[in-house]
């Protein structure tokens, strides 16, 4: 049996969130952590989470496991467990809405401000904006990006300021349109990123490379993001 | 953008140059002190001041006194706007950052001006 033990809070009932220990059956096999909530919403419907596409995809059940961020679908409990005991929480730093479930307005604010879309004012041409194979490679690493918000919430300096600190996810679309050859918008961009807080409040621990179930590195991004910012200064 | 007004160069990013220049200036400096101290094994005052007559150590000495007060101004401003907010200490957390912007930049400024009292004997 794996002890479990889960954050609850429903706002209409509880004055206070609570942490609910309990007991699952996982029949000995290494199911992912989203399976174990599943088990437990089979036995409590009342336990509350975000959940789509069970398979790393849609970046919906973003959760904190024993302490580290990750999706619950595509993380096993060999990963997650420590001495048979799964300590699960919702996200760090954002308002909880209710059990595992945390509002995101803040984070997609903060997205929102990077114009996470393609700025060219030419003419579209007839088929599509062209780019050389060695154009494209610069957006590996950048467009796999899905938003879950494991990388922001783990980020300390976005939890201090979630409010000006674009964090580690809006940062990582911020270069991913930079570095794209079709988007002319890169000063204007630029511009709106050299205050002392969108950019400059990462201090390049990386607790955000750490945490991204896709093994993206937002750090590598926002050094990026610095070097066009200091070539555009200087 | 966000805009403040109790950076150095109200620019994120000339508040991060400051502080890497700064910091290669006080590790230069670091080295140079801790080094002389190894070479000269056993020194005393005489050799002491004698190195800090020197023009170049001197000068060597306020680039990192200037160094310094840079860096750690831009150091504690980013400390006092991540923890004393009204995000996490309500109306409170305002009257406490500015008042310890205020008292730290006061903080400075004295050891600034002495710094250059004692290095130059002015």
């Amino acid at each position: 049996m794996l002890q479990v033990s889960i954050y609850r809070y429903n706002p209409e009932t509880d004055l206070e969130p609570y942490m609910q220990d309990m007991q699952v059956d996982t029949g000995g096999k290494d199911l992912m952590v989203l399976d174990v909530m599943e088990l437990i919403k089979a036995d409590d419907d009342t336990v509350v989470y975000r959940r789509s596409c069970r398979e790393g995809v849609c970046g919906s059940d973003g959760v904190n496991m024993n302490g580290t961020n990750g999706l619950a679908c595509v993380t096993p409990l060999s990963k997650a467990v420590r001495k048979n005991k799964l300590v699960l929480r919702p996200l760090p730093g954002l308002p909880v809405i209710r059990d595992l479930v945390v509002d995101m307005s803040l984070f997609y604010a903060q997205y929102e401000k990077v114009q996470p879309y393609l700025q060219n004012p030419s003419p579209a041409p007839a088929i599509e904006r062209l780019q050389s194979p060695e154009e494209r490679e610069k957006l590996d690493g950048l467009y796999e990006c899905i938003l879950c918000a494991c990388c922001s919430t783990a980020c300390p300096s976005f939890w201090w300021n979630p409010d000006r600190f674009i964090g580690p996810a809006g940062l990582l679309q911020a270069y991913r349109f930079l570095a794209d050859t079709r988007d002319t918008a890169t000063d204007e961009r630029l511009a709106r990123l050299a205050d002392p807080f969108s950019v400059f409040r990462c201090h390049g621990i990386q607790a955000c490379v750490n945490v991204c179930p896709k093994g993206l590195n937002p750090t590598r991004a926002i050094g990026h993001i610095r070097n066009m910012l200091l070539s555009r200064a200087t | 953008m966000v805009t403040s007004t109790a950076t150095m160069g109200r620019s994120g990013l000339y508040d991060w140059f400051v502080q890497r220049v700064s910091a290669v200036i006080l590790l230069a400096y670091f080295l140079v002190c801790v080094g002389w101290m190894l070479v000269n094994n056993g020194f005393g005052y005489t050799a002491w001041t004698a190195l800090f007559s020197q023009t170049w150590m001197r000068v060597f000495s306020l680039l990192a006194l200037i160094s310094l007060a840079g860096h750690a101004w831009v150091g504690l401003w980013v400390v006092f706007t991540d923890y004393l907010t009204e995000r996490m200490l309500g109306p409170t957390g305002k009257v406490l950052r500015v008042l310890a912007e205020t008292i730290s930049a006061i903080i400075m400024v004295i050891y600034f001006i002495w710094g250059i009292k004692i290095l130059w004997g002015l």
